[in-house]
């Protein structure tokens, strides 16, 4: 075995069932005596149900039942939950109207599910919805959160007068209002962040079922089963936990789309217990994009005010924050404390004071996507630096060098709530420019321009707060759940390693790394150490993977589970070895006495516990099998800086990424080659959102990019190759020194993005350009503004 | 998608039979419109007549014409030698169509048959003055394209070839995607041959493909990219959606008539 322990490239174990089409998906299982359900969905944005005629349908060939919203409330089953609870600024909680699983009076988003049809084929459950009548009244609607706020406009939830959710603040309103007015100057910017569509590759699916003695299972595509099954057993259908057992097995992406808790996962498992057969639901594309969460869809003012020299003096930050039609699961955290948090970034600026005011709108719930928060928070601030350099003709890199939090800073308690613990930002700024030329950029857009194009480059120098979360400070900022996690490590009688994560892996290769730090630590290698994860059944009560935690939390559980290992290794081998405990060291897989040559390999020990012929059974369990939870003590401070270089044809429009350099501090890599792989998904997902996504409403809220053939997703050919680098300072409060990688590429990418076009574009007096940038977007300013004579 | 019945006819009369005596019947080629149709159930067919059996797939080059049959690839037509020979544009043309998958099922027959506003091949057909060859007759690329989704053909008539007349000085086609399904948002297609000098336009169009004659004539006095530079297009008759709007179309129109002469040379 060569290398394999930390900060090795090892290959990624899981990808050769991948590569080889042997993955096990939630569409791969099939139940016997299965049947499948159909959901007829609203296609109105907003209208009240007058009548449902399923008799036709009921009676069609095949069909085993049909449902509607009143065979639940029959049933006394109230709705999905919300795991989050934000309280406005007079102290009273949010408006949370109730999510029922099939729509109940009123239909409010294109996709919200009215009638499930259960048959013995799909074929024939999708024949007899055809013959489903329904009598909607249409109710004027809207799409977006300005419309929504109108006087007038037409109420998503009686519950919520107005349509808003809440309206919160953070921060010190009035030290921010004395800032400004003393303020040399204040720079201000009105932007949008646009509406996103998760479009993991694979479309959720969920298969139900339950035995005769009311045990339930269910099968779903899902980024933390744990999670699910306590908020759809103890919130939904009151199962009981030790009656229901939820399985998310190999999972094909999820982005944050897979962490919330869905009607269909509710439906099809109180349809199975009705039935007592199992039911299976596979999401066709169209219905993704219709039932899938979404992401983003912020509108905002920011305006910064400055002393002389342009140091920031005061931010303020005004920001409405689309909900959608229901509350997703975490949809009321994230424009809060997944994104005001965070407008301090990397800079020093003394007060900030932000306002969100959530909007109900007829549309798809919005809730965390890939970053969640973090990079409508840092496209707001990397924006309004830019426009900051472009207002007060400070240079753009010194503004910020001006503002840094310097590196001898830390710990640094920001004006809101967060405290980072490490970083070093003139670092990753000065790697950056290196590897991006920076120097060399003149040259090149001069050597563009004489082929006609407009070339520019930006950069953002950018910070996110992951692996979540210290649950008592979660608690009090309105969790309604822990967010520590769990690792069960095993070792079984011949030595190798059984790893029990609550964490759960749809891309990210935790079979891979959690094996690397088993290596590292306890010298067995990756190929002895199984990584198990998503079945209640197998693994301890765990939250899951998102908001980048899976190495800085589950990453820690494991640490410390296999802390205990050592620890009882050591006992075992003071026995065989005759010495004392403390004279046992623990190094490279050897137990040894200190300053002797006599020691005991790990196999030999983890034998030993299972045949305990000579062990101190009087003082110690037999047996090599510890569990640890590990609560995080703060979030964790990735950050770092992403440089792009665009050309732009003046003739066309068209936004090309010509290079992209990536450099970030995540703390310590565990496999470099899969911080590349994450890196490079998060920028493609960030150049997607710069210049080519939008989930798009018309003004009533009628979806008009419901598929690919509307819905531009980045390919191959919109993403330059990329560079990363990685210049780390380690995360001082978990015991391997890491931060997260997940979602950074997707956060610090699309200012970059956008700041390089600006920057294309500064002959046409462009300050700011919301995104996506789209080539005709980009041809009306050419259009528009004839350039000024250039000083060049 | 509903069911139907599944034909593989040998011969072109059975197909034409099939489908002849069926109003609901429909012919299948390389299925890469239709497929997703039927999946949406957006169609409701009694039978699906598949044209794969019909031996209708192949290029041959003879003295004054190129013909290509109706079941012939995309990715066929890209790889011969012939056609890269005697229409190099039109093998460009048909490299540059969806993805390699869709090269790989797509036929010319069926994308004509469909006519699709914003499919590649209607561009180089009208340009290139092709002559569109059926079960029954023999139809001029101008009185073919009757707007968008409708041809000349009558119920029960198959496409059998398609024939490009020779010698083609100048072929090229430029081809501006739209971002997210890659069809032409606007394609323009230049050719100079026995048909004289032809510009056709697809993508933009609200009835399909059409003739930019004033850039014709311009080009046949000066083939030249600045000949059609100064040239616009009226905004009035063509499309408009999230992707572009017929101000930016009628714009991308000059633009792609100008990079596709600048291919041709």
């Amino acid at each position: 075995m060569g290398f394999e322990g930390i900060g090795a490239a090892v290959k990624r174990k899981e990808d050769g069932r991948f590569l080889a089409g042997r993955g096990n998906y939630v569409d791969d299982i099939n139940r016997p005596g299965q049947v499948y359900a159909y959901f007829k969905r609203s296609d109105r944005p907003h209208a009240r149900i007058l009548r449902v005629d399923t008799a036709a349908a009921a009676s069609a060939p095949g069909v085993v039942a049909v449902y509607t919203g009143a065979d639940f409330a029959a049933d006394g089953i109230g709705g999905l939950p919300c795991g989050w609870q934000i309280h406005s600024k007079d102290g009273s909680p949010m408006a949370e109207p109730p999510h029922p699983v099939l729509a109940q009076g009123k239909v409010r988003h294109v996709g919200d599910p009215v009638v499930a049809v259960l048959a013995e084929t799909r074929q024939q459950a999708k024949d007899a919805a055809e013959l489903i009548e329904i009598d909607y009244e249409d109710l004027p609607g809207t799409a977006s959160v300005l419309d929504a706020l109108k006087p007038g406009a037409a109420v998503v939830h009686d519950e919520a007068p107005g349509n808003v959710c809440y309206d919160w603040q953070i921060g010190d309103k009035a030290a921010v209002d004395a800032a400004f007015a003393g303020a040399a100057r204040v720079v201000k910017l009105d932007l949008t962040n646009n509406r996103l569509v998760p479009n993991a590759m694979e479309p959720r699916a969920a298969i139900g079922e339950c035995d005769i003695a009311g045990n339930y299972t269910l099968y779903t595509t899902s980024q933390n089963p744990h999670v699910i099954r306590l908020l759809m057993g103890a919130f939904v259908l009151h199962i009981p936990e030790h009656q229901l057992r939820v399985v998310a097995p190999d999972v094909g992406g999820g982005f944050g789309s897979k962490i919330y808790h869905y009607a269909e996962e509710a439906l099809v498992t109180w349809a199975a217990g009705k039935l007592k057969r199992p039911v299976k639901w596979t999401a066709e594309r169209s219905e993704s994009f219709m039932s899938d969460a979404h992401g983003r869809d912020h509108v905002s003012t920011a305006e910064m005010a400055l002393d002389a020299e342009g140091h920031f003096l005061a931010l303020k930050v005004s920001t409405l924050a689309n909900m959608g039609a229901y509350l997703s699961t975490f949809a009321p955290a994230v424009p809060t404390y997944l994104y005001a948090t965070l407008l301090a970034g990397v800079y020093k600026t003394p007060v900030i004071y932000a306002e969100v005011k959530a909007v109900f709108t007829n549309t798809v719930p919005v809730d965390a996507y890939r970053g969640a928060g973090r990079p409508e928070a840092t496209f707001l601030l990397e924006r309004l630096v830019d426009a900051i350099a472009h207002d007060t003709g400070i240079d753009r890199i010194e503004l910020r060098r001006r503002n840094f939090i310097p590196a001898n800073a830390f710990p640094y308690q920001t004006p809101v709530a967060l405290q980072y613990d490490s970083g070093d930002y003139e670092t990753t700024l000065a790697a950056a420019l290196k590897a991006a030329d920076h120097t060399g950029f003149p040259a090149r857009r001069q050597a563009a321009a004489a082929q006609g194009k407009l070339r520019g480059i930006g950069i953002s120098t950018y910070l996110e707060a992951c692996g979540i979360a210290p649950s008592a400070v979660a608690g009090a900022l309105g969790a309604r759940a822990g967010l520590y996690e769990v690792a069960n490590v095993r070792v079984n009688p011949t030595g190798s390693v059984t790893v029990f994560t609550g964490t759960h892996s749809h891309g990210q290769g935790h079979e891979t790394t959690f094996a690397q730090v088993v290596a590292e630590q306890l010298g067995v290698p990756v190929s002895q150490v199984d990584v198990v994860h998503g079945d209640t059944a197998r693994i301890p009560f765990g939250m899951g993977t998102y908001g980048s935690r899976s190495i800085a939390v589950g990453g820690s559980a494991l640490v410390k589970a296999m802390d205990k290992i050592i620890a009882k290794g050591k006992r075992i081998a003071a026995h065989l070895l005759e010495a004392s405990v403390d004279d046992i060291e623990f190094k490279d897989g050897k137990f040894s006495v200190a300053g002797t040559d006599k020691s005991k390999t790990f196999g030999e020990i983890a034998l030993t516990a299972y045949v305990p012929h000579n062990y101190p059974i009087e003082e110690l369990e037999p047996g090599l099998d510890e569990t640890a939870f590990y609560d995080p003590k703060n979030f964790t401070f990735p950050g770092g800086c992403h440089v792009a270089e665009v050309e732009i044809d003046r003739e066309t429009g068209v936004v090309r990424v010509v290079n992209f350099t990536a450099v970030d501090d995540i703390g310590r890599v565990i496999n470099p080659m899969i911080v590349e792989g994450q890196v490079h998904g998060g920028v493609a997902q960030g150049i997607g959102q710069a210049l080519l996504e939008q989930a798009g409403y018309d003004d009533g809220g009628q979806i008009v990019s419901g598929s690919f053939m509307d819905y531009t997703m980045p390919r191959a050919d919109n993403v330059p190759n990329i560079h990363v680098g990685t210049e780390s300072t380690l995360c001082t409060h978990n015991p391997l020194g890491v931060k997260g990688v997940g979602e950074v590429g997707a956060i610090g990418s699309p200012p970059a993005v956008i700041n390089a076009i600006v920057n294309a574009l500064e002959a046409y007096g462009v300050r700011h350009l919301d995104m996506p940038a789209t080539s005709q977007k980009i041809w009306s300013i050419l259009q528009a503004g004839a350039p000024r004579m250039a000083a060049e | 998608m509903y069911d139907f019945t599944y034909h593989r006819p040998t011969s072109v009369a059975d197909a034409v039979a099939l489908l002849g005596s069926d109003a609901d019947a429909k012919a299948l080629a390389g299925g890469q419109t239709f497929i997703p149709v039927l999946k949406q159930r957006l169609n409701k067919p009694s039978k699906v007549v598949d044209l794969a059996g019909l031996g209708l797939a192949g290029i041959s080059l003879s003295g004054n014409a190129l013909v290509i049959g109706a079941t012939t690839r995309h990715a066929a037509v890209a790889a011969s030698a012939d056609v890269r020979r005697a229409i190099p544009g039109l093998a460009a043309l048909a490299g540059g169509i969806g993805d390699n998958q869709v090269r790989h099922r797509g036929t010319i027959g069926g994308s004509l048959a469909n006519n699709d506003p914003a499919a590649c091949y209607p561009a180089a057909v009208l340009a290139l003055g092709a002559t569109i060859v059926t079960n029954k007759r023999s139809i001029a690329a101008d009185d073919y394209f009757q707007g968008m989704f409708t041809t000349a053909l009558e119920p029960g008539e198959i496409i059998t070839s398609v024939s490009f007349p020779l010698p083609v000085e100048k072929s090229a086609y430029a081809k501006f995607n739209q971002p997210a399904s890659r069809f032409a948002l606007v394609g323009v297609f230049v050719a100079k041959g026995p048909a004289g000098v032809r510009v056709a336009v697809t993508g933009a169009g609200q009835n399909g493909v059409f003739r930019q004659k004033a850039m014709e004539a311009a080009l046949a006095a000066s083939w030249s990219p600045d000949a059609v530079a100064g040239i616009k297009t009226s905004a009035a008759d063509l499309n408009s959606d999230i992707h572009g709007s017929a101000e930016y179309r009628a714009h991308l129109i000059t633009v792609m008539a100008k990079r596709a002469i600048a291919a041709a040379g």
